[in-house]
């Protein structure tokens, strides 16, 4: 199968210009590699533009109410492990209407795949402040300067327990697709963070990270067991200093590339894998690619292993036979 | 005599609920009929011996059919002075009341706020009631003074003390309470060999006494068909109803839900059946519950959310999405005292108009009402099969009255339950299904569901194009698709039973009712034929749609009278079906209203109707 396969008859009409034209390419493209059939995948949204994608996905889809997308991939999921199921959601749509599912979908640790679109704007109600917005963002809905404190999702994806946790940028197709394709494979809920960018609403958000030479100097893209290393040069790599997290450039004050920190995405302990996540500019690369990936029960594996332990003990198996168990007399 | 009414009433913790739930199975075994109904507080654990912390059951054990738990108690068995001031109201002035002495004491009278040392004449007893004072306590303490158990734990039996003098007083053979006790402590011997010994010894107690009273005799029912029977509370029965339709329909039982008052039995008893093949997931909130289910329906299962009031207001917008989606959804409403939290314990008809109309947008789905507590597994199974055969959701209304409320039921066999057919997707639409083709008959969508091969489809919320299933905002196509998803609930009319006039079909007066007040306004009907007065009965199951005779048969009578615990609500919805439907003759509808979180009693219904007509 080809990314082509999975593209639906519908036109896709997300602004020109938009961030998510590029995750429709790399879903599509990651589905295709994952190879699982159509049939077989479900493609579940809220509300938002984000949640719009499932029209133009060629498999199952469903595109419901705002926030509700995680509950429902939720259902469906524990009710038919067999489905790869993915949750189309945005900075809106899952952290603020949705954001009591969110954190119980991680809790659970539900095999589903979460792909975040983060543009820090509310874009199809035109270009309100969301909970990813910096403090004193100016929108129409906060016109002097919003005064609350963003969300950082990672920090509410390691709150709740998460099991994994990627970032992606929408320009940068090699890693958004490795990223989904990892959240595939990865049993347990995955967040993909996709940093995505509304040219209407919120144009640059991301500009930090966007042309590739800046990416070069301002995101180190992790990958398991590789060093931590990134600058256009490769010349610079992060280590731990006293616990902390810390730049430093190769070759100077005797720093070889043996001294860099290399990136262990299965470890249990999310400490380190938390400060990777937070790191900001302007003293810290902006952490790309899967920060973490470890392996725990699944609530959907759970759900139903438990549902066969219980068959495999008992002699019940009908409704008459359930009936006839009931305390009851002859008349 | 034809029935008897008995109520057991004491401290939350005086096992009020286990010992009246004994004497019911225990006459439904000797083959009374039963209708019981629980009144307990919304206090875990109120302090001892206070008012609040009151529990009682009542149950109405006859030889001809029970429609109600009974309106007063012939019998009032009360622990303390507490549940004697709050069951007062409850016995009949020529009314046997059995209480234990030894919680007549200051300290207990204190506790229930008496201003006096004589609680009788401080509650305004009447002089008739025939006082039946026993030491329950001391004499509990005498039959288990060999025993190594606790002052504490030796009290606790108690119960067992008053429910072995009733079963004399009701000339109910203790072998059988025993074989109760037996299944009810089957892992616990200590307190079983407990339970025996006080319970053998409270029926001897009253034996050798002959209490100065004279015994109850409840001959056996004539008219219960033969079969097995066991009683059963309307939740259980609901929960059974639905893994009946589930097999019956091949499909998985899939429920999300959170817990609420009264609505949790439910859950509960589902969580219990995995051995049925039950999922049942524990949702975060109210709307994780039902959009648990519709992910569910969308994978093809038989999917359902049980709650009550505040739950499904909560939900409102999920089950329009199934509506606009037409995924087959059962909610499961246990109404309760509202608004908002209100009394989350008590009964109330209230939240009918919100089934019916509680939704953004022209948004019809299939409304019908439970109205005994073993008829919750009929109607649940009912909503099953309207869910998945048409493709909709179905909201099925229960209340505090009929969930907590125990009826004798006739085990069924799933081999006589009615078929279902799940709306399914012709093999000839594999590879060029859409979910906007429906059946062009019946109106209902072909359903295809997630992981069924060739028949991959988006569904969604918007609004969709009626021939090509995607997005549209066309005008006419949504005045088409309204008009398709009313039409689908419409026809539904004609696959339910028509309506039945139980009683005088050539009366004047017609008691119209629906959902959990059947049984009282069937013993209203037949106490007025008593006295004279011919009357009719309508009682409705099935609200949206209704049956498709309602304007024929209502427009018989002269005076109509709707009979619902609300203001007015079906009553309403009655009178404006009635417009909608004239042929020239608009009847009057007039009410009958209560609103006060409790059923109605038979006596002020057969009152209303003597003092209008």
């Amino acid at each position: 199968m080809t990314a082509q396969d999975f593209k639906s008859d519908q036109y896709v009409r997300f602004c020109p210009g938009c961030g998510d034209h590029a995750i429709v390419m790399a879903l599509t493209k990651a589905m295709a590699e994952i190879g699982i059939p159509r049939h077989q995948t479900a493609v579940i949204s809220g509300i938002g533009c984000s949640s719009r994608m499932p029209h133009y996905i060629n498999t199952y889809g469903f595109n419901t109410i705002h926030g509700r997308g995680a509950a429902i991939a939720t259902g469906l999921k524990t009710s038919h492990p067999e489905l790869t199921v993915w949750q189309m959601t945005g900075d809106g749509d899952c952290l603020a209407i949705g954001g009591n599912h969110f954190i119980h979908s991680l809790r659970r640790n539900i095999d589903i795949n979460v792909c975040l679109f983060n543009n820090r704007i509310y874009g199809l109600t035109k270009g309100q402040y969301s909970p990813t917005s910096p403090k004193g963002f100016v929108s129409k809905s906060s016109p002097f300067g919003t005064v609350e404190r963003p969300f950082r999702p990672a920090e509410l994806v390691f709150g709740a327990r998460g099991t994994f946790f990627a970032r992606t940028v929408d320009v940068d197709m090699p890693t958004t697709v490795d990223c989904l394709v990892s959240a595939a494979k990865h049993k347990g809920t995955s967040v993909v963070e996709c940093l995505v960018n509304c040219v209407i609403f919120n144009n640059g958000a991301h500009s930090y990270i966007s042309s590739k030479d800046d990416r070069a100097e301002h995101a180190v893209i992790l990958r398991h067991g590789e060093p931590m290393i990134f600058g256009k040069e490769h010349d610079k790599g992060l280590v731990l200093e006293n616990g902390e997290l810390k730049v430093v450039k190769i070759g100077e004050n005797g720093i070889t590339q043996a001294d860099i920190l290399v990136h262990d995405a299965h470890c249990q302990d999310d400490t380190l894998h938390k400060k990777l996540a937070l790191m900001s500019a302007p003293d810290f690369p902006i952490a790309l690619g899967v920060i973490r990936d470890v392996e725990e029960e699944t609530y959907d594996e759970a759900v139903n292993r438990q549902i066969k332990q219980v068959q495999e003990k008992s002699s019940i198996r009908t409704f008459d036979q359930l009936i006839g168990t009931l305390e009851h007399w002859e008349i | 005599m034809t029935n008897v009414v008995i109520r057991f009433c004491g401290d939350s913790g005086d096992g009020m609920q286990l010992t009246g739930t004994l004497f019911s199975n225990l006459s439904a075994i000797l083959g009374n009929e039963i209708s019981s109904f629980p009144d307990f507080p919304a206090e875990i654990r109120a302090p001892q011996g206070t008012l609040g912390g009151v529990s009682a059951l009542q149950i109405n054990v006859g030889s001809e059919k029970v429609y109600t738990p009974g309106d007063k108690a012939d019998v009032l068995v009360a622990m303390n002075p507490a549940a004697l001031k709050v069951n007062a109201r409850n016995i009949k002035p020529h009314g046997v009341l059995l209480f234990d002495t030894d919680s007549f004491n200051e300290q207990d009278l204190q506790k229930a706020m008496y201003k006096t040392d004589n609680p009788f004449t401080e509650l305004g007893l009447s002089e008739t009631i025939q006082l039946v004072p026993i030491a329950f306590s001391a004499l509990t303490k005498a039959s288990l003074a060999d025993s190594s158990m606790d002052n504490k734990s030796i009290l606790r039996c108690k119960n067992m003390f008053a429910l072995g003098v009733v079963c004399w007083l009701f000339d109910r053979p203790l072998e059988k309470a025993i074989h109760f006790l037996g299944n009810k402590f089957a892992k616990k011997p200590e307190l079983l060999k407990a339970n025996t010994k006080v319970i053998t010894d409270g029926y001897n107690y009253a034996s050798n006494l002959h209490l100065n009273i004279n015994q109850f005799v409840v001959a056996q029912s004539q008219e219960l068909p033969h079969g097995s029977y066991t009683s059963i509370a309307g939740n259980k029965a609901a929960a059974f109803g639905l893994i009946a339709a589930a097999e019956k329909a091949g499909k998985k039982l899939f429920l999300g839900s959170y817990p609420i008052t009264p609505a949790t039995d439910i859950m509960q008893e589902l969580a219990a059946r995995k051995d049925v093949g039950v999922m049942v997931v524990q949702a975060e909130d109210e709307i994780s519950g039902v959009c648990l289910a519709i992910g569910a329906s969308f994978g093809g299962d038989l999917a359902v959310t049980s709650t009550s009031g505040p739950g499904l207001s909560l939900k409102s917008e999920a089950i329009g999405l199934a509506v606009m989606a037409e995924l087959p959804l059962v909610v499961i409403d246990v109404q309760r005292g509202g608004p908002s939290t209100g009394m989350p314990t008590k009964t109330e008809q209230t939240d009918l108009q919100q089934a019916l109309y509680g939704r953004s947008g022209e948004c019809p789905c299939v409304v019908i009402a439970a109205s005994t507590p073993d008829n919750c597994f009929d109607y649940a199974y009912q909503a099953a099969k309207i869910a998945l055969e048409n493709m909709t959701p179905v909201i099925m209304l229960s209340d505090t009255y009929l969930a907590n409320g125990t009826s004798l039921w006739k085990l069924p066999k799933l081999s006589e339950l009615p078929e279902i057919q799940p709306q399914s997707v012709p093999q000839e639409l594999k590879n060029h299904y859409n979910p906007a083709l429906r059946d062009p008959q019946t109106c209902i969508r072909y359903g295809a569901f997630a992981g069924m091969e060739g028949y991959e489809h988006r569904n969604m919320g918007l609004e969709r194009d009626n021939q090509t299933g995607a997005i549209s905002t066309n005008p006419q196509n949504h005045a088409q698709m309204v008009a398709n998803r009313q039409n689908k609930v419409n026809q539904i009319a004609n696959k339910i039973p028509q309506l039945e006039i139980q009683g005088d079909a050539n009366a004047d007066v017609v008691l119209v009712g629906w959902g959990s007040t059947e049984g009282h306004l069937k013993a209203a009907q037949q106490e007025l034929h008593k006295q004279g007065k011919s009357v009719a009965l309508v009682h409705f199951n099935y609200i949206q749609p209704l049956p498709s005779n309602t304007y024929k048969v209502l427009t018989k009578f002269k005076n109509i009278v709707v009979c619902e615990l609300n203001s007015g609500q079906f009553a309403n919805y009655l009178r404006n079906y009635l417009y909608e439907h004239s042929q020239g003759n608009l009847p009057q509808v007039c009410q009958y209203n209560k609103v006060e979180g409790q059923p109605f009693t038979v006596g002020e219904i057969v009152d209303f109707i003597n003092s209008k007509f």
